[in-house]
């Protein structure tokens, strides 16, 4: 008999997960339900009042913010990085378009958002640059605001969404349009029916990709955002946990988080499953 | 007969700096099966794009039933492709790759069903509805590539090089069902290949191709038994060539120099010394004998005329049995940088003379009748 040895090779990865991210989680969560302390930290008491704070309507307009931000940027990036993948995937010069994507990462993500500070502020390039070509007389208000936010997320998360979308699309079979054109599909029919359903695993990626980090947003909104409309869930841990010291009601906003991009991933899996699924029905 | 007249006229595509295709016309009748048959490269594929719609040329024209369909976008005309690689659609079932185009032509349900049934019939796909192309065998994707084109109904089918995935025993086999859905359905089929074997067993017309230019037009007949040029006798089925000078013409007989051979006596077909073909003496001619028109046995032949037969001593130096026929490499003495090649079909069990092996010295011979002039165009 041969002795197996590979749950001892896979010790190292579990004790990692466990150590890094499992216990983190579980302290979290734990705290969710404890009592507040007076200057921060948790007093052991098992209490809900952390999930019955979420009831407030202020909550409830934070989370509508925070979803409609990470929605729309969502959308947005997926609109831009779909042509995006598909010029990259059919160019010849695929290897320089993917360094070009590439560049951003080597320049911290701090700073790169401080750039964009430097475009979009009152005396900034793109308010100068208007201003000269005389198509305002004053200074638009550009940045702290929402739209200021998602304008720097999508352009945070763009390569994120555009790498998968260019692996799949490079994979992607472009006869298969073809064919579809000459069964009598127009071109947007063609790529509607025949290259969208081909790609699918791409976008569900870049989706994935875009949305939960954008969800979880807090550097982005913090230095470009400003007001009510730009307050995300991410800058309303950081606020319990460093101003009002309610470490309880930052943990439970945390497990909220947790969950939403857990149900995305759930959503993402399911799908994958019923699809098959419905093929083996059909075959019987 | 169902189906369209095709006509090309003067077609030029430049890709950059290659021409691939120059000046190409020809007329494809209504309802038959026309093949372009040529090498790799040499521009057959790039014209069947161009009628389905996928590559503008550089100039002329092509009329489907008298109308430029040129302007047409592909989904706009009313011919359909099957390419080489099958192009099914992976996230779709048989069924619904059959569907595709009704589907967008919003057809009934009803309709669609029955549609989709008649075709999947025809194409003996009755029971693979529900598979994915993947879980398919290459023959059965190949059949559904047929029955999704022919769902359309429509005037010409054009099919690019569709066999070329199969293997060699099924090829023949899909070979001889689409030559029979060809005679159920009536509609023009164009077919793409480089096989001068399928060409020739289902084609009613070819066109042989070369270098971005139709060589010859023709049925199988004519382009076997009279190639338009060398590349031709070459191209299609084996050939072997001699090169030399006409020396003297009389009647449909055509004396050829053939150095150090001596004198080949060739007999045209009547009418085939007239017209564009001028074999006066002085011309350079390439003489085209296929293999299976040879005869070859140890003795010298007796009282074969002399004026209707060509024969020659020969070494044999190499002999390779195939069944059905072997192949045999012989050099004429004095000829020796010309290794014929001499098919002899093998009729019964029992061999008629003493059998030829290696080494042997043997005769070949052959009629006046079976040899084939073409000319030379010295470049």
């Amino acid at each position: 008999m041969k002795k197996n040895y590979g749950s001892i090779y896979t010790l190292p990865m579990a004790f990692w997960v466990t150590l890094f991210f499992l216990v983190p989680v579980l302290i979290v969560f734990l705290y969710s339900f404890l009592e507040r302390g007076e200057h921060g930290g948790v007093v052991w008491i098992f209490s809900l009042n952390a999930y019955r704070d979420m009831l407030s309507p202020t909550f409830i307009h934070i989370l509508g913010i925070t979803l409609f931000i990470s929605l729309l940027s969502t959308a947005l990036t997926l609109l831009i990085a779909l042509p995006c993948g598909y010029y990259m995937a059919r160019s010849r010069r695929k290897s320089l378009y993917l360094f070009l994507i590439i560049i951003p990462f080597l320049t911290n993500f701090l700073i790169r958002i401080y750039a964009w500070q430097a475009i979009l502020g009152n005396s900034g390039f793109l308010n100068n640059l208007l201003m000269r070509l005389g198509l305002i007389d004053n200074y638009i208000q550009f940045l702290y605001n929402e739209w200021a936010v998602i304008i720097v997320l999508v352009y945070s998360y763009l390569p994120y969404a555009i790498l998968p979308l260019y692996s799949t699309i490079e994979k992607f079979d472009f006869s298969l349009l073809e064919a579809a054109r000459d069964l009598g599909a127009s071109h947007p029919a063609s790529i509607l029916r025949v290259m969208i359903p081909n790609i699918r695993s791409g976008i569900i990626s870049a989706v994935l990709f875009t949305f939960i980090p954008t969800f979880g947003a807090y550097a982005v909104p913090k230095l470009v955002g400003g007001g009510r409309n730009s307050f995300m869930l991410g800058n309303l841990i950081a606020d319990e946990i460093l101003v009002n010291r309610n470490w309880p009601f930052a943990s439970a906003t945390s497990i909220l988080i947790t969950l939403v991009t857990t149900a995305a991933m759930g959503l993402y899996v399911f799908a994958n499953k019923s699809a098959a699924r419905a093929a083996q029905r059909k075959r019987i | 007969m169902k189906g369209s007249e095709v006509r090309i006229e003067g077609i030029d595509k430049h890709f950059g700096d290659f021409h691939a295709l120059k000046n190409v016309g020809v007329d494809i009748q209504k309802g038959e099966f026309f093949s372009l048959l040529g090498p790799s490269g040499c521009g057959k594929t790039t014209l069947l794009r161009i009628i389905a719609g996928f590559e503008t040329p550089s100039a002329g024209i092509v009329y489907v039933d008298g109308r430029n369909i040129l302007p047409l976008p592909p989904n706009r005309r009313q011919v359909n492709t099957i390419f080489q690689n099958y192009a099914l659609f992976p996230h779709l079932t048989v069924f619904e790759n059959v569907a595709f185009a009704l589907r967008l032509k919003k057809y009934g349900k009803q309709e669609i069903n029955s549609k989709v049934e008649e075709y999947l019939n025809l194409t003996k796909l009755t029971g693979q509805e529900y598979k994915k192309p993947a879980q398919l065998s290459g023959g059965q994707k190949q059949r559904v590539a047929i029955a999704r084109a022919l769902v359309n109904e429509p005037d010409v089918l054009l099919l690019d090089e569709p066999l070329s995935a199969l293997d060699a025993k099924l090829r023949q086999h899909m070979l001889i069902e689409l030559d029979m859905i060809h005679d159920k359905i009536g509609i023009t089929f164009i077919y793409v290949t480089h096989d001068q074997q399928e060409a020739l067993s289902v084609s009613d017309h070819i066109a042989v191709m070369n270098e971005g230019r139709i060589v010859q037009v023709g049925n199988p007949t004519e382009i076997y038994e009279s190639p338009a040029d060398i590349f031709v006798a070459n191209f299609i089925g084996e050939a072997n060539l001699f090169n030399g000078t006409v020396t003297a013409v009389e009647g449909e007989m055509v004396w050829v120099a053939v150095e150090p051979l001596g004198i080949l006596k060739v007999t045209m077909e009547p009418g085939d010394l007239e017209g564009t073909r001028d074999f006066k003496p002085g011309r350079r001619v390439s003489i085209t004998v296929r293999p299976e028109k040879i005869n070859i046995s140890l003795e010298k032949p007796a009282d074969l005329p002399a004026d209707a037969f060509n024969f020659f001593p020969c070494a044999v130096d190499e002999v390779i049995y195939n069944g059905f026929q072997s192949k045999f490499f012989v050099t004429i003495p004095d000829f020796a940088r010309f290794t014929l090649k001499v098919f002899k079909q093998h009729m019964s069990y029992y061999s008629t003379g003493s059998e030829i092996n290696w080494k042997d010295k043997a005769w070949i011979w052959w009629k006046a009748d079976d040899a084939y002039l073409v000319e030379v165009h010295d470049a």
